[in-house]
């Protein structure tokens, strides 16, 4: 199974950058397969949902309540500066391009990152190194497509919307706030709001979504499903999943902005 | 206690593995590695921590692949077969994990019926029941078959692992240290346990142990791993009929002689 990688490990010699580019080389492999695997029957469908559910369903509460502090405390923080100008007015466009460009997608995912990127790391390694890969493996069904897949789709399909509904409650929250302090009424809150959002941003915000969540899924089973050592490696690897993917969340939201702004 | 006499068929060669080789790096773990398994057999493998056993049976499995060398199991030559074919052959043979290897995040039933309803898609739902409970009875655990492993005993665990395996029917077992880490009460109903599913299922078995009593009792023949090839080969009054260091040490060690 990993054959190439010894072979490989024979022929370079050892050092951290060489490390490095066998590392960057596997993931890739990864990611390959990963594609190859998932459109080819059969499908694991029920897991996928499944996993949907866990991934999903179970961050509500977590999103939910993050999303209404962000929104509160954002508008909140924000009226002083444009009540100087007399421009608490602009509150609702402020926050609805805030939250839907910026705060939604980084928010969502890094709490995912945490949250599901690190149960992944730990579940998959628990199961690497108590064998229940190889167990599934001889069993004739393929655990990568059952395990690594289901999770993978799961995650990129559920972020984008955890980071959707994030946005919404933001604004709620930040609803309430005005509401209190201006007493804007909730229809004219949201048409404010919504009127300053585009459909660029909108896409643009469940692109970072999908990105983000095809990162949480691939580098937390990545981790996982490549976990040595012991219950030791077990712990690495949730953490290593989370760091190296909040990490790579703020390397593409860099990168995404850029390319944003370069199309509006 | 004694093992009954069973019918091995001599030249019915199940598995054939000749001049294996297999390194991890530097560390060469297996070497020209010679051995045959007949039909119908329980082949003890003893050996070292750290020997290459485990590494040995993955390679039967596929979960591994050798270096060098050609494995062959019921006729098919295991490091060529496509994925397709793998899995086939996979489906002829249980592996019973050293740790036993239940999936934790499902029930006893659940892990029995996994393998079952991935394979044989066409069954009713009744028969995988029955499916089910007739395995868990051979193994004489049915009462737990609501339970979680975590709440399983490490014999338990063993049963159902191997109760997981037999669902298919399996004509090949490789049992990876079945009474490492268990009671010596237990490891007795485990050691009865294979000679049970070698009698009635008619499996033909490599069995790994560093426990004399269970390569006693259960095996027909004794092949001793040293220096990842096999350096003694036979029954077990032939085996441990030496004086060779390497090898009394595990008969000295089990049975409490003075060296
Ligand atoms: N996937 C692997 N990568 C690197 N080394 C391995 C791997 N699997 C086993 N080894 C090494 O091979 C040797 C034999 O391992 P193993 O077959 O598990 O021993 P045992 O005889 O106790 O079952 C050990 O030194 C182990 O560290
Ligand atoms: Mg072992």
């Amino acid at each position: 199974m990993n054959q190439q990688t010894e072979n490989k490990k024979n022929l370079l010699p050892t050092g951290k950058i060489k490390q490095y580019f066998i590392e960057v080389y596997e993931v890739a492999r990864f990611i390959t397969r990963f594609f190859k695997e998932i459109f080819l029957p059969p499908y694991e469908f029920k897991e996928i949902i499944s996993q949907c559910y866990s991934i999903g369903y179970k961050s509500l509460a977590l999103i939910s309540v993050t999303g209404f502090i962000t929104g509160i405390v954002f508008t909140a923080q924000s009226r002083p500066s444009l009540a100087d100008f007399g421009a608490t007015s602009w509150l609702p466009s402020l926050v609805g391009i805030a939250v839907i460009r910026a705060l939604a997608p980084l928010i969502t995912a890094l709490i995912a990152a945490g949250k599901t990127g690190s149960s992944i790391g730990a579940e998959l390694g628990s199961m690497k190194v108590t064998e229940q890969i190889d167990a599934m493996e001889v069993s004739g069904t393929n655990p990568f497509k059952f395990l690594v897949g289901s999770r993978i789709v799961a995650t990129t399909l559920m972020i984008p919307a955890l980071t959707m509904y994030n946005g919404l409650v933001a604004m709620f929250g930040s609803y309430l706030n005005v509401h209190a302090n201006e007493m804007t009424s909730m229809k004219s809150f949201f048409q404010d709001a919504f009127s300053s959002i585009s459909f660029l941003d909108i896409y643009a915000s469940v692109a970072k979504g999908i990105v983000y969540g095809f990162t949480i899924g691939v580098t937390g089973c990545y981790k996982g499903y490549n976990t040595t050592q012991g219950t030791q490696g077990v712990g690495r690897a949730a953490n290593s999943a989370v760091v190296i993917s909040m990490f790579l969340i703020f390397i593409e939201e860099m990168i995404i902005v850029q390319i944003v702004n370069s199309i509006r | 206690m004694k093992k009954e006499p069973i019918r091995i068929e001599k030249n019915d060669v199940v598995i054939s593995i000749d001049d294996l080789g297999k390194s991890f790096g530097s560390l060469q773990v297996l070497r020209s590695l010679s051995l045959q398994v007949y039909k119908g057999e329980n082949m003890v493998l003893l050996g070292r921590s750290a020997s290459g056993k485990s590494v040995l049976i993955k390679i039967i499995a596929g979960l591994m692949f050798s270096d060098k060398g050609s494995v062959k199991v019921l006729g098919r030559e295991v490091g060529q077969l496509s994925t397709k074919e793998l899995d086939v052959l996979r489906l002829k043979i249980g592996f019973s994990f050293q740790g036993s290897a239940l999936y934790d995040s499902m029930t006893v039933r659940e892990n029995l019926e996994f393998p079952l309803i991935r394979n044989k898609r066409h069954l009713t739902r009744h028969e995988t029941d029955r499916a089910i409970e007739g395995v868990l009875q051979d193994v004489g655990l049915l009462e737990t078959i609501d339970q979680w492993p975590s709440e399983l005993s490490g014999g338990q665990k063993k049963r159902v692992g191997i109760a997981r395996t037999l669902i298919l029917r399996p004509e090949i077992m490789l049992y990876d240290e079945p009474t490492s880490g268990l009671d010596p009460v237990t490891s007795l109903e485990i050691i009865n346990l294979i000679n049970e599913v070698q009698k009635k299922y008619d499996t033909s078995s490599i069995i790994i142990t560093h426990d004399l009593t269970c390569a006693k009792f259960t095996g027909e023949r004794i092949a001793v791993l040293l220096n990842g090839t096999i350096g003694r080969l036979g029954s077990f009054d032939e085996v441990f009929d030496t004086d060779d260091p390497a090898i009394r040490g595990f008969y000295n060690y089990n049975f409490i002689k003075d060296s």
